[in-house]
């Protein structure tokens, strides 16, 4: 037999998120909201931490209690937690590696960042006191896509794990966090930034910008701009730092040790959500690893001979249920069996329908990577690690 | 006491991303046409799918009639500015404001609250003038509803002066009226916009100023079963009434049997999601119940669907 080790098999296409998590040390799980996401993201970790071992991290931004139950936590922040080895021995598994977990807090994310760009003490502090520091990083540049993305960088060059699965922001635009470091940094260095605060630095109005501070002070009031202006001023002292650092993290989201899985349900927002990102990841050469497809109906809802039974069942309810309690014996009243029956029938051609639905997305999906992983409907909500197990033996192979 | 919810004159829907906020809106604003109201539904989010609701082409700026007395328009904040510019500043020309276009981008990204009160504005406006009786709005996702409704107030705290400040008092007005402003929560029976439609209410209520008129559930499943009827399935669904059904009709009778189980649980663990929700959530709140469609169609045939099972939900 010959040998099936993980890391010969580095150069070809790995043909199964199994061996996608084994060469890869960041997996960046993308999609739109309510697709299942966070828990594909964590149930990934979770078995990467299981089965091959080593340290892994899944980062996340859904702040669902839930999740941090599930892997055995009160709950995690901005700080790694390594999910305590009890969780696992609960359950009876005994992991090879360590899984540890930590939630995205923005706010204190851009506090470090400030933290660790501003030049000195007295900018620092000035910077955090400002009144629209917390207004202006919440909204701006779409500052939640940056620092994620900014915080898997910091993570990654540390060194401190072997994997890192990432769960993105439910962005408006999924392309939106891809394009945020560079677009931070175009921010940073863009000449509209420097000519608007330009008169607020040397309090000397070019005849150019004149008409413009005319206008924008009238409908904005001059007060609002001068405070703006004051902030970027601020802000402008981190600027090397940042733009040297979007340009890393850039960087890092194309190297070949990261790689991206798509996550969708079999609906049709989702799905063209899925494949425009798709369409993203390809046009700039970002490495597509697998489509992960949640909640898909199951294969005997589209089955031919089920649906003739399911039509009998509904036709011939009346003379079925005679059938039945002749067989079966005294199971209930007569038309409440019929009644059964029918129902069980029709509900049948109900989920048809909508399995039918799905598998003519799944089939107009126009590209797909290697690995597509079909994960069932969970028959009741993911509470412990068993229940992530569960699901990542389904995302596995 | 606040009127019902089509006689109010500006609506807000917004919900987790994936519920079905565009239906619903879509469906409000098809039910209120409908009934004889002069309605322009507007989509705030980029996305574009709103026309794919009415299966009309191309929806922009500038409220297109797709429907009799209904009209759709798609928010575009760069031409709610320049709308604004002409009607307020009295700006003729938009060479004059020229820089102003160019520096809009960084503005609107940069400035907390710009693109949101542009994005207000330009529908309080509408129903300030009247056009309507109805404005339907297919309102941002929950991250960012709070953000857009609270504008108004925000700018009027963080500006002092200035034609925006002026502006800002007579939206407050319109939005926190209840007889005219609501907003409308879309939620389905799963844990997370369970979750989310609960923390959106309490954030609606401390943190803007306008009146949650009503939760819309999406994706109601139907209940199989009564409990006398759920033994009579338990019995059946044992291996020799699947071997007795089979016989009975001659095919395999698992499949059938396994999916009337899938539903039964299915409907059972949403329905818990379904009581944690009436119960967090205040007791006068209005709320309407929509089926799951198990339909093939989409687009227009679903938004009638919708309609209708949202005209039963309020007693038309």
């Amino acid at each position: 037999m010959a040998a099936r080790g993980r890391r010969t098999e580095t150069r070809e296409p790995a043909k199964s998120v199994e061996k996608l998590l084994a060469t890869k040390e960041i997996v960046i799980c993308c999609g739109s909201g309510g697709v299942g996401k966070t828990t594909t993201a964590a149930a990934m970790a979770a078995m990467a931490a299981t089965y091959h071992g080593g340290k892994v991290l899944v980062l996340t931004v859904d702040p669902a209690k839930r999740l941090a139950n599930a892997l055995g936590l009160e709950q995690f922040g901005n700080v790694e937690t390594r999910v305590p080895a009890e969780a696992f021995a609960a359950i009876g598994v005994e992991p090879r590696g360590e899984l540890w977990a930590a939630m995205l807090d923005t706010k204190q994310s851009w506090d470090d960042l400030v933290e660790r760009h501003a030049p000195d003490a007295a900018t620092r502090k000035a910077i955090l006191d400002n009144p629209l520091y917390q207004n202006v990083t919440g909204k701006f540049v779409q500052s939640h896509d940056y620092i994620a993305m900014e915080r898997l960088y910091e993570i990654h060059s540390s060194g401190r794990y072997d994997l890192i699965v990432v769960d993105t922001p439910p962005t408006r635009n999924a392309i939106d966090f891809l394009e945020a470091p560079e677009r931070m940094a175009d921010f940073f260095s863009s000449r509209l930034l420097r000519w608007l605060i330009a008169p607020y630095q040397s309090r000397l109005f070019n005849v150019a910008s004149k008409p413009f501070y005319n206008v924008a002070d009238r409908i904005l009031g001059s007060q609002f701009l001068q405070d703006i202006a004051e902030f970027f001023i601020l802000f402008q002292t981190m600027y090397d730092g940042f733009v040297e650092r979007a340009k890393a993290v850039t960087r890092t989201l194309s190297d070949r040790c990261t790689t991206f899985v798509v996550v969708s349900t079999l609906e049709s927002a989702p799905v063209q959500e899925a494949e425009f990102f798709v369409g993203a990841l390809s046009d700039r050469d970002l490495h597509l690893g697998a489509l992960v497809l949640n909640k898909v109906l199951p294969t005997y809802l589209r089955s031919t001979a089920a649906t003739k039974v399911a039509r009998s069942f509904t036709a011939d309810a009346d003379p079925l249920a005679d059938q039945v309690l002749a067989g079966l014996g005294d199971i209930g009243a007569h038309d409440d069996v019929a009644r059964v029956l029918r129902e069980v029938g029709e509900s049948f051609l109900n989920y048809q329908v909508v399995a039918k639905r799905e598998a003519e997305l799944r089939d107009e999906l126009s590209t797909v990577p290697d690995v597509v992983a079909t994960v069932p409907y969970f028959d009741s909500d993911i509470f412990d690690l068993a229940g992530l197990l569960a699901l990542g033996a389904a995302i596995w192979r | 006491m606040p009127p019902d919810l089509l006689d109010r004159r500006l609506l807000f829907v917004t919900g987790k991303g994936g519920v079905g906020k565009t239906t619903v809106a879509a469906g409000l604003a098809s039910l209120a046409a409908a009934r004889g109201k002069r309605t322009l539904v507007c989509e705030v989010d980029a996305k574009g799918n709103l026309a794919d609701f009415f299966e009309t082409g191309p929806i922009g700026f500038d409220p297109r009639q797709i429907e009799p007395r209904l009209w759709a328009m798609a928010m575009q904040t760069e031409e709610s500015l320049k709308e604004y510019l002409k009607l307020q500043l009295k700006v003729p020309l938009l060479a004059k404001i020229g820089p102003l276009a160019r520096t809009f981008d960084f503005v609107a990204n940069a400035a907390p609250g710009v693109k949101e009160i542009l994005t207000v504005g330009k529908l309080c406006y509408e129903v300030r003038e009247q056009n309507y009786d109805l404005v339907v709005v297919d309102a941002a996702a929950s991250g960012h509803v709070i953000g857009q409704l609270a504008a108004p107030q925000a700018i009027n705290e963080l500006v002092q002066v200035g034609l925006v400040r002026s502006q800002t008092g007579w939206m407050l007005d319109l939005l926190s009226d209840p007889v005219i402003t609501g907003a409308v929560i879309v939620s389905a029976p799963e844990e997370m916009p369970v979750n989310e439609t609960i923390e959106l209410a309490a954030r609606m209520r401390s943190e803007t100023q306008v009146d949650l008129a009503a939760v819309v559930v999406n994706r109601v499943l139907p209940e199989l079963f009564n409990r006398a009827e759920e033994e009579i399935f338990d019995r059946l669904h044992t291996a020799d009434g699947v071997a007795f059904l089979t016989g009975a009709v001659g095919g395999n009778a698992t499949p059938v049997l396994d999916a009337a189980r899938l539903a039964v649980t299915l409907r059972r663990t949403r329905a818990g999601h379904l009581t944690r929700l009436r119960t967090e959530l205040p007791d006068n709140l209005a709320m309407l119940y929509l089926p799951y469609l198990f339909t093939r169609s989409h687009g227009v045939r679903v938004t009638t669907q919708i309609a209708e099972a949202l005209g039963e939900e309020l007693g038309f």
